[in-house]
C-alpha cells in the first residue's frame, strides 16, 4: 500500500509514486496493452465465432507462400464434410476471394489499402457480410507479411504460419515474433525439395524450437496433394475441440499472448482494467 | 510499418484519458516495450510527432522503456537472460521455456495537468 496515495504501487512504479508534487501535474499509472482497443474489438469478434460454434483460422505467411492454394485444396477435399468460409486480407485487389468463391464457398475481400495487416476492426466489418450460423471453420487469409500481422488479434482461435520451401529454412530465426505466435506450422510447397538442395525442414523445425515454440510443423504441397492428410486431421481435430468449447460456454486464444502484459495487468500487480493509479507530482 | 497505427491506438487510449481526467495538456508519455512486441521504439518515436499532431498529446514527451527479454525453464526451473530468436533456457539449453519478460507493449503511465490547475486554460481540443 502506498502511504502517499493509499493505492496499489508495484516494484516496478514504487520509484515513480513516491516522486514529490513539485509541477502541478498528475500522473496516471495505465499499464494497459497498447493494443487493449484492438484487444477488446478481437473478443468481441471471438464471441461471435463462439455463439455459432465457428472455428476461426488466422493464415498468416510471406506473399506467394500458397495460402490462397492451400485454401483451394482444402476447400476441394472438406467441402462436404464442413461448411468453410473465407475471408482475404491483401492491399488491394478481389481475386483472392474470386478464386475461392470459384470453389463454391462464401469469401468476404478486405482490400486494407496501405495497410501491411488486418486489425480485429476490419474483421468484424468483413463478419457483417457473412452468415456465421451457416460455417464451421472460417478461415482468415491475412496480408502477405510475416512482420505485421504477427501483432494483431482478430478474434481467432489458433494461428498458423506458412513457411514455403523456397523462402529460406531460417525464416523462424529472422522473424521470431510471427513463428512464435503459431499453433501450427506448415513448410509448403515441399514437391519443390528435390530442385532445393539449401531447405532443410529440420533446420526450419529447430529454429522454430529455438523460439521455444511446440506447434507441430506439417510439411506439404497443395499443388501436388503431398501430406496434406495431417493437416485434414488437424484441422478436424480442431473443429471437435471448438464445438467441445462452445457446448461448455468456453474459448480459446492462440498459444501466444502478451504474456508479459498479462502478468503485468492481471496477476496482481496493477489496478484492475478500467482502474488507474493516480499521483501527483 | 504498422508502428503508426499503434501509435494511434496508443494517443487513443492517452487522449481519452486526458478527457476523463479534465486535463488539456499530455506533458509525459511512458510505454515499456519488450523485444518480442513486435514494435520497434526507434520506429515508434518516429511515428509519434505526426501521430500526435493536432491532439492534446502534441508537445507531450514519449519515454519508451525497453524491458529485458528472460526465460523461465520448465524442465530445471531456472530464469535466464534470452535473445528474441533464441529463448531456450540459459542453465540446462532446453527450448521448453516460458517467457517471463519481453514481449510487453504497454502503455505504462501518462502526465498530465488538468484544466483548474493550468494557467492557460483551454478547451480540450478534438482529437
Amino acid at each position: 500500500m502506498c502511504e502517499t496515495c493509499g493505492c496499489n504501487v508495484t516494484p516496478g512504479n514504487a520509484h515513480l509514486a513516491h516522486t514529490p508534487d513539485t509541477r502541478g501535474r498528475t500522473a496516471v499509472t495505465v499499464l494497459k496493452d497498447l493494443l487493449s482497443a484492438n484487444d477488446r474489438e478481437a473478443a468481441h469478434n471471438r464471441a461471435h465465432f463462439d455463439e455459432h460454434r465457428v472455428l476461426a483460422l488466422n493464415l498468416m505467411s510471406s506473399p506467394g507462400s500458397g495460402k490462397t492454394l492451400l485454401l483451394e485444396a482444402t476447400i476441394e477435399a472438406l467441402k462436404d464434410e464442413f461448411r468453410i468460409g473465407v475471408i482475404e486480407g491483401d492491399l488491394e485487389t478481389e481475386n483472392d476471394a474470386e478464386r475461392i468463391r470459384a470453389k463454391g464457398v462464401p469469401a468476404v475481400q478486405i482490400t486494407t489499402g496501405s495497410a501491411c495487416h488486418l486489425d480485429a476492426h476490419m474483421v468484424h466489418g468483413a463478419l457483417h457480410h457473412m452468415q456465421l450460423a451457416d460455417i464451421d471453420i472460417l478461415f482468415i487469409e491475412n496480408v502477405g507479411n510475416l512482420v505485421c500481422p504477427a501483432s494483431f488479434d482478430l478474434g481467432q482461435h489458433r494461428n498458423i504460419t506458412l513457411l514455403s520451401v523456397t523462402e529460406g529454412d531460417d525464416k523462424p530465426a529472422k522473424y521470431p515474433v510471427m513463428f512464435r505466435a503459431a499453433d501450427l506450422v506448415l513448410l509448403t510447397k515441399t514437391d519443390l525439395l528435390p530442385a532445393l538442395d539449401d531447405f532443410d525442414p529440420a533446420r526450419a523445425e529447430h529454429c522454430l524450437r529455438q523460439l521455444a515454440n511446440p506447434a507441430p510443423a506439417l510439411r506439404l504441397s497443395a499443388k501436388k496433394k503431398l501430406g496434406l492428410g495431417a493437416w485434414f486431421d488437424w484441422l478436424r481435430h480442431e473443429v471437435a475441440e471448438q464445438r467441445a468449447r462452445a457446448n461448455k460456454g468456453q474459448t480459446l486464444r492462440p498459444a501466444v499472448q502478451p504474456d508479459g502484459a498479462r502478468l503485468h495487468t492481471e496477476m496482481g500487480h496493477a489496478p484492475a482494467a478500467g482502474r488507474y493509479l493516480y499521483r501527483s507530482i | 510499418m504498422h508502428e503508426l497505427s499503434v501509435c494511434q491506438a496508443m494517443l487513443t487510449q492517452v487522449t481519452d484519458l486526458a478527457r476523463e481526467q479534465r486535463a488539456n495538456t499530455v506533458h509525459k508519455i511512458v510505454l515499456r516495450v519488450g523485444p518480442l512486441a513486435g514494435v520497434e521504439p526507434g520506429l515508434l518515436r518516429q511515428a509519434f510527432p505526426l501521430a500526435s499532431a493536432g491532439t492534446l498529446a502534441e508537445a507531450a514527451e514519449l519515454v519508451i522503456e525497453e524491458l529485458p527479454l528472460r526465460v523461465r525453464c520448465e524442465t530445471c526451473g531456472a530464469e535466464s537472460v534470452a535473445q528474441p530468436n533464441r529463448l531456450v533456457c540459459g542453465a540446462c539449453g532446453d527450448w521448453h521455456t516460458r517467457l517471463v519478460s519481453g514481449d510487453e507493449m504497454l502503455l505504462a503511465s501518462v502526465e498530465l495537468s488538468r484544466e483548474e490547475e493550468d494557467a492557460c486554460v483551454k478547451p480540450a481540443a478534438a482529437m
